[in-house]
C-alpha cells in the first residue's frame, strides 16, 4: 500500500470535464425557477434620492426593504450592505434585484430604471484618502542602528495596479427556497462563508441555510467572497417571489462589480553595505481596498509580511494602509498582497545590485533566508527553508550567469526574483478558524467529508491520495462528498494555500484513527460487523508556534513554501513589444503529493503572474472599468504562453500531511518582479506593471 | 446587453438576384454573413438594428478566381474574392498565398481558428471598422470593391470606398460581391501589432509594397485606413526614410483609446515604415 | 429547420437569430458546450459545424439548417481523435477545473496526427484558459495525436506514458 501519494494518479474528475458531463451552475435548472438581475447604481458616490420604473407585475422587484435579517455581507467588518439603503459608495454598487420567469424579459432591464441621485465628490486616490480600512505596523530591531551600519541607502517606489482573476465561469447562483429555509447551490470557494451570511441577511436560523457547492470553473481567490453577496441577493429574491431564483453574470457585469486585486505602491529604503549585506529595511505598503473593506484587513497583513521578502534583515520597519476609493471593492485574489509586495521587494533588490555593481545572484545569496534565521515577524525558520537551494536550482537550470552576459546590449533580458509564500492562515487565523474534517467508512473504502472546493487544483483527487495511503487502501475507494454544509463539516475557506497542508493533514489524522479502529477488518467486514462509523478531527496547532496580534510578532504561519523565477524575454525594438519566451519556476512544496497537479499549478500561476506583468490592465475611468470586455480586459493566449520549465524540490514540513506545504498561490508571486528585472537587464527602467509596450516607449525616450 | 433572439427578423434570400430584389424593396436590411462583428455588437448592445437579410447561403458571394481587375495588358493576373471568402479560405487558398501574400499574413493574424472560420472579408469591409484587419492590405494592393444593387454593378477604388468613420458610398441597397485585386509589382509587406498575440484588436496595422509603384496603408490610426500618399512619395521619389517617417507622421491622426496611446502608434507607425522599407529592399 | 446534431436529425423551432449556443444549451439540453463571454473571444463555446470549428456565441440558429453540429457531448463518436484527446487532457493535466476543456477538445478534434506544437498553438489560439498556462494543454494534444500511425494511441501506450510519469 502508500502508493497514491508522489503518484499521479487518475483525476476523480477528470471524466466528467472532458465529456461535458461535469454540471456547472448555469447547466442546472430547478422547475418553476425565475431569472435573477442586479440594478446597480452609475455614479461612484452619492445618494439615491428617487428610484423611477416600468416594470410590469409580472416582474418581482427587491430593494433593501425585502432583506428579511440584516443589510449587511457578513465576513470581517459588516460596512457592505447586500442592497444600497441609498448611500452610494461605488460605481455598480447593487440597488435593486429583478427576476422574472422568461431570461429574456432582463436583457436589458436596468435601461428600464432609472435612480435620481445628489452626486457626491468621489475620491479615486489611496493616498489622500481620508478612510483607512487597516493599518499594520511591523517592527524588528532598531532601524536607527539599522541605517547607521549601512554604508550606501537605496529607495524606490514601485507601483501595481488591478488586475481580474478571470475565471473563464463567471459567477452564478441558484437560490432555492423552501418551507421557512432555503438552499442556495453555485460557483463558490467557501461554502461556509456563504452560509454565513445567508443567515445573516435571511435571518434564517443556521440548521435551515444549505449552502451546495457545485462544479467550479475557476476561482483564483474571486469566489472567496464575492459569491456571499450574489447568493444572498438571489435569496433575497427567492424568498420574496417564494421560487427558485438562478442569477449569472454575464461577462461584464462580472468585470465591472466583483472583486479585483488590490491596487499598491510600495516605497523601499534600504540600508546595505558596500559588500551586501543589507542592514536596515524600511518599508511603507499602501493598498487601494475599493469602497468597503471585504477582505482588505487580511489582504494587507499578508502583503506586510512578506514585503520584506525572503531575506534575513536585523532592523526593519513595514508600515502598511488599506485605504478607501470609491471603486469596487477589492478583494482576494491568488497570492492575496504578497504579489503586490514581492513585487515591490524583488525589483527594488535588482536595484540594490545594481547600485552596489553587484550580482543580483550573488546579492540574493548573501541575505537570503537560511534555517535558523528569523523573519520580518521574529519567526525562527526551520530546516526546510529553501531559499538558497531554490535560487541555486534556478539559476543553473536557466543557465542564469551565461545568458545574463552574453544579452547585455541586446534585445534579449534575463531577470530573476526570489520569493517565499506563507501556507495557511496568519498568525492566530487556523486558531479561530478551528477547521474540522471528517471521514465516513463506507462499504468499499471511506468518504471525505470537508468542506474544501474542488476549484480546479485538484482538491477532490489530492485529499483522497492521502487518505488513501494513511488508510492503506486503494485511491479508488475513497470518495468525495460533495461540498455541501448539510454534509460536511466546517473545513475553513478554500483560500490561503491551506487545503493541502491544513485540510489535507486533519484528514490524514482521522485515516489514521479509521485505521486503527478498522484493526485488521476490511470496510466491508466492519460495516457488516458494527455499521457507519464516522470520524472527525478538529484543527491544533504544532506546539511551539506562537502569534502575537497586538505586537505582529511571532510565527506568521506554519510553514512556508519557497520560490525562484527566472524569466527571459525579448524587446522589438520596432514595436517595444516583450515577448516573455521562457521562465524557469523552482518550487520547494515540501512534499508533492500528485506531482502533475502541482506542476500544473505552479504552471497556471506563472502565466497568470505573466499576464500581471505584462498584458493585465484595468483601465479606470471615473470610478469605472472601462475595458469591460474580454476583447480589452487581456489574459494570454496559447500564443502568448512562454514555455515554462517547472522544477518541485521537497523539504518536508513536519505538520503536513507527507510533509507537504501549500503550492497554489505561490507561483504567482514570481513572474512580475522577475519580468521587471529581465527588462532593466534590457535597459528598460520600469518601476510599475503591466510593463506595457507603450510603458517601455515612454521609458526609453 | 444582450438582445432577445426573438424580437431579431431575418429574411433568407435563396439568390444574389432575390437578395438584391429584397434590399430594394426595404433598405433598411441589415446584411449578415459571418456574424463575427455583428452578433458582438447586438450581444454589447452597440447594435440598433433588428432586421436582418441572411448572405450566408449566396454561393454566388464565394469563389476565388484569377482574372479580373487586370490592367490593359496584364490581363489574367489579376484576382477576384468572393465576398463571403472567409479567412480561413484565404488562408489555404494557393492562388492568393501566390499572388496578395500579405493579405494571407493578415488573415493568420484575426482572431483565432474560430473566427478565421467565419469571418469574411466582404463583413470586414462592410463593418468599416477603424481597426478592420484587411483593409490596410485591400487599400495597399489598390483593390477594387464590387458592388451591386437591382440596379446594376458598378466597381469602387477601395481608397475611394470610406467617406468617414464607418461611413462608405456604398447605399443601402449594395452588396458587396467581389473584392478585386490587380497584379502586384514588388515585394508584399504586412506587420499587425496586436494588444496580444492572438484574440487581439490591431492597435496599428501597416502594409506596404515596395515596387514600381510605392504603396502603404496604415490601420488604426485614423477613423479610416489611412493610404500615405506623402511618405510613399518621399520614399518612390528617393527620399530618406525619416523624411518619409516626418510625412507619414502628418497623414496619421491616431488617438489615446483603452488599448493604447496616440503617441505609441505614431512612433509605432514611423518605425513600421522603417521597418518595412529596410525588409523589402 | 433540421440540424444534425451529435449524428441525430433533430427537428428545431427556434428563432433564426437565435445563438447557436442558446440553442445547444437550451433547446437541446446539450450543456457540456459553455459560455464563457458572449463575444467570441474565449472559445468555451467552440463546436464544429459540418467539421468546421467555430464560436457558437456568434452562430445564428439559421446557419447550421442542414448541417452537421458536433459538441464535446458528441465528439468521441464523430471524431477519431476525440476520445484519445479525452482521456490524454485527463491523464497529463490538461484540464483543470475544466470549464474550458469542452471548447478545447473540440477545437483540437480539428488537429491531425503527427501535428506539431505550433500548429497546436494556433488551432487552439481561440480558446482562453485561466487554470492550466497551456503547456499541460499542449502536452495533452501532443500525447493524444502522435505521428501517423494507424488509429489513435493504444490505451495500453497511454498506461505506460502515464507509469513513465508516475516514476518521474
Amino acid at each position: 500500500m502508500g502508493r497514491a501519494v508522489g503518484a499521479n494518479v487518475r483525476r476523480k474528475d477528470g471524466d466528467a470535464k472532458v465529456t461535458g458531463a461535469a454540471r456547472y451552475i448555469d447547466d442546472l435548472t430547478f422547475p418553476g425557477m425565475l431569472f435573477g438581475a442586479t440594478i446597480r447604481s452609475t455614479i461612484p458616490r452619492g445618494e439615491i434620492v428617487n428610484t423611477h420604473h416600468d416594470l410590469s407585475s409580472d416582474f418581482v422587484v427587491a430593494d433593501y426593504r425585502d432583506i428579511p435579517g440584516n443589510n449587511y455581507i457578513a465576513l470581517i467588518d459588516p460596512d457592505q450592505p447586500c442592497l444600497s439603503e441609498g448611500e452610494i459608495r461605488h460605481v455598480a454598487e447593487p440597488v435593486l434585484l429583478v427576476a422574472h420567469a422568461d431570461r429574456r424579459a432582463l436583457f436589458g432591464v436596468e435601461r428600464r430604471v432609472r435612480f435620481d441621485y445628489r452626486e457626491q465628490s468621489p475620491n479615486y486616490d489611496p493616498e489622500t484618502s481620508d478612510t483607512c480600512f487597516k493599518k499594520i505596523s511591523i517592527d524588528k530591531g532598531d532601524l536607527d542602528q539599522g541605517f547607521g551600519e549601512a554604508e550606501v541607502v537605496v529607495e524606490g517606489e514601485y507601483r501595481t495596479g488591478h488586475q481580474e482573476q478571470l475565471y473563464i465561469e463567471t459567477n452564478g447562483v441558484i437560490a432555492v427556497p423552501g418551507d421557512g429555509q432555503l438552499t442556495v447551490f453555485g460557483s463558490l470557494q467557501c461554502p461556509y462563508y456563504v452560509h454565513k451570511a445567508l443567515v445573516g441577511v435571511t435571518g434564517l436560523a443556521p440548521h435551515r441555510v444549505r449552502v451546495v457547492q457545485t462544479e467550479t470553473g475557476g476561482g483564483f481567490g474571486g469566489k472567496e467572497e464575492y459569491p456571499s453577496m450574489l447568493a444572498c441577493h438571489a435569496a433575497v429574491l427567492a424568498m420574496k417571489a417564494g421560487r427558485p431564483v438562478k442569477m449569472i453574470y454575464d461577462r461584464v457585469e462580472d468585470l465591472l462589480a466583483t472583486t479585483k486585486r488590490h491596487p499598491s505602491v510600495i516605497r523601499h529604503r534600504t540600508g546595505v553595505t558596500r559588500a551586501g549585506r543589507i542592514t536596515a529595511m524600511d518599508v511603507s505598503v499602501l493598498m487601494d481596498g475599493g469602497a468597503y473593506a471585504t477582505l482588505s484587513a487580511v489582504v494587507l497583513s499578508r502583503g506586510v509580511i512578506h514585503a520584506a521578502g525572503p531575506y534575513r534583515c536585523d532592523h526593519l520597519r513595514i508600515r502598511g494602509r488599506a485605504m478607501q476609493t470609491h471603486t469596487p471593492p477589492n478583494g482576494a485574489f491568488r497570492g492575496f498582497g504578497a504579489p503586490q509586495t514581492q513585487f515591490g521587494v524583488e525589483a527594488h533588490i535588482d536595484r540594490i545590485a545594481e547600485t552596489l555593481g553587484l550580482d543580483p545572484v550573488r546579492l540574493r545569496e548573501i541575505n537570503a533566508l537560511r534555517p535558523g534565521d528569523t523573519t520580518a515577524t521574529g519567526q525562527k525558520l526551520g530546516s526546510d527553508a529553501s531559499a538558497l537551494p531554490v535560487l541555486r536550482e534556478a539559476v543553473k537550470r536557466s543557465d542564469f550567469k551565461k545568458k545574463r552576459r552574453a544579452w547585455r546590449g541586446t534585445n534579449r533580458g534575463i531577470g530573476l526574483s526570489l520569493f517565499f509564500h506563507g501556507s495557511g492562515f496568519t498568525g492566530a487565523g487556523e486558531v479561530k478558524l478551528a477547521s474540522k474534517a471528517s471521514l465516513e467508512l463506507t462499504a468499499t473504502g471511506a468518504r471525505i467529508l470537508v468542506a474544501s472546493t474542488e476549484i480546479g487544483q485538484g482538491t477532490r483527487t489530492m485529499l483522497a491520495q492521502i487518505v488513501a495511503d494513511a488508510l492503506a487502501l486503494p485511491f479508488e475507494a475513497i470518495e468525495v462528498h460533495v461540498p455541501d454544509t448539510d454534509a460536511v463539516p466546517d473545513s475553513g475557506p478554500t483560500v490561503a494555500s491551506r487545503t493541502c497542508m491544513i485540510v489535507g493533514k486533519l484528514l490524514e489524522r482521522c485515516a489514521r484513527e479509521l485505521r486503527r479502529k478498522l484493526g485488521t477488518a476490511t470496510p466491508a467486514q466492519y460495516f457488516k460487523a458494527h455499521g457507519p462509523l464516522t470520524v472527525t478531527r478538529q484543527y491544533e496547532p504544532p506546539a511551539g508556534q506562537v502569534w502575537d496580534d497586538d505586537r505582529y510578532a511571532g510565527d506568521a504561519y506554519g510553514s512556508y513554501a519557497w520560490g525562484c523565477n527566472v524569466v527571459e524575454i525579448e524587446v522589438d525594438p520596432v514595436t517595444f513589444e516583450v515577448t516573455p519566451r521562457h521562465v524557469t519556476a523552482v518550487a520547494e512544496i515540501g512534499k508533492a503529493i500528485h506531482p502533475l497537479m502541482a506542476e500544473g499549478q505552479i504552471q497556471g500561476g506563472t502565466a497568470q503572474g505573466i499576464g500581471y506583468a505584462l498584458l493585465e490592465e484595468v483601465v479606470m475611468r471615473e470610478g469605472r472599468m472601462a475595458n469591460a470586455q474580454l476583447t480589452n480586459y487581456l489574459i494570454p493566449t496559447p500564443m502568448d504562453a512562454p514555455s515554462i520549465d517547472v522544477a518541485m524540490l521537497e523539504r518536508p514540513y513536519a505538520h503536513g500531511p507527507f510533509g507537504a506545504k501549500g503550492v497554489g498561490e505561490m507561483p504567482i508571486d514570481g513572474p512580475a518582479p522577475a519580468v521587471i528585472n529581465a527588462l532593466r537587464h534590457c535597459g528598460f527602467d520600469l518601476r510599475s506593471i503591466p510593463a506595457t509596450p507603450e510603458r517601455l516607449m515612454k521609458a526609453r525616450a | 446587453m444582450p438582445v432577445d433572439a426573438r424580437t431579431l427578423a431575418l429574411q433568407r434570400p435563396r439568390s444574389l438576384k432575390s437578395a438584391l430584389a429584397m434590399l430594394s424593396k426595404d433598405p433598411a436590411l441589415t446584411p449578415i454573413a459571418g456574424c463575427t462583428d455583428v452578433f458582438v455588437g447586438l450581444h454589447f448592445g452597440t447594435l440598433d438594428q433588428r432586421r436582418f437579410i441572411d448572405l450566408w447561403g449566396l454561393d454566388e458571394l464565394r469563389g476565388i478566381a484569377a482574372g479580373g481587375a487586370g490592367r490593359a495588358g496584364k490581363a489574367g493576373q489579376g484576382l477576384r474574392i468572393g465576398a463571403l471568402t472567409t479567412y480561413s479560405e484565404i488562408i489555404a487558398s494557393p492562388i492568393i498565398r501566390k499572388r496578395v501574400p500579405m493579405l494571407v499574413a493578415a488573415a493568420r493574424e484575426i482572431g483565432g481558428a474560430q473566427i478565421q472560420n467565419r469571418g469574411t472579408l466582404g463583413g470586414n469591409i462592410a463593418n468599416a471598422s477603424p481597426a478592420g484587419d484587411s483593409l490596410p492590405v485591400l487599400a495597399a494592393a489598390d483593390a477594387r470593391i464590387v458592388l451591386r444593387s437591382a440596379g446594376g454593378e458598378r466597381r469602387v477604388p477601395f481608397d475611394e470606398f470610406y467617406t468617414g468613420y464607418r461611413a462608405s458610398v456604398r447605399q443601402p441597397d449594395e452588396l458587396i460581391t467581389a473584392i478585386e485585386i490587380p497584379p502586384i509589382a514588388g515585394r508584399q509587406w504586412w506587420r499587425k501589432v496586436g494588444t496580444r498575440r492572438a484574440q487581439a484588436i490591431s492597435k496599428i496595422m501597416f502594409a506596404g509594397v515596395n515596387g514600381p509603384v510605392v504603396r502603404m496603408a496604415i490601420g488604426s490610426v485614423a477613423p479610416t485606413v489611412v493610404l500615405a500618399r506623402k511618405a510613399a512619395a518621399v520614399l518612390a521619389g528617393g527620399g530618406t526614410v525619416a523624411a518619409a517617417q516626418a510625412a507619414l507622421k502628418d497623414e496619421i491622426a491616431p488617438i489615446d483609446d483603452v488599448r493604447s496611446t496616440g503617441g505609441y502608434r505614431l512612433q509605432v507607425a514611423a518605425n513600421l515604415l522603417a521597418e518595412f522599407w529596410r525588409d523589402t529592399k | 429547420m433540421i440540424v444534425t446534431i451529435n449524428g441525430k436529425k433533430r427537428r428545431l423551432d427556434v428563432p433564426p437569430m437565435a445563438r447557436l449556443l442558446d440553442v445547444l444549451r437550451e433547446d437541446c439540453g446539450l450543456t457540456g458546450t459553455k459560455e464563457g463571454c458572449g463575444e467570441g473571444e474565449c472559445g468555451a463555446c467552440t463546436v464544429l459545424v459540418d467539421g468546421v470549428a467555430v464560436d457558437s456565441c456568434l452562430v445564428p440558429a439559421a446557419h447550421v439548417d442542414g448541417c452537421k453540429v458536433v459538441t464535446v457531448e458528441g465528439a468521441a463518436a464523430a471524431k477519431r481523435s476525440a476520445r484519445a484527446l479525452q482521456n490524454a487532457f485527463v491523464e497529463h493535466g490538461g484540464a483543470q477545473c475544466g470549464i474550458c476543456t469542452p471548447g478545447m477538445i473540440v477545437a483540437a478534434c480539428t488537429l491531425k496526427a503527427g501535428c506539431s506544437r505550433d500548429e497546436i498553438k494556433r488551432a487552439l489560439a481561440g480558446n482562453l484558459c485561466r487554470c492550466t498556462g497551456y503547456i499541460s494543454i499542449f502536452n495533452s494534444v501532443e500525447a493524444a495525436l502522435p505521428p501517423a500511425r494507424k488509429g489513435p494511441p493504444s490505451r495500453l501506450a497511454l498506461r505506460r506514458a502515464n507509469a513513465r510519469a508516475r516514476r518521474r
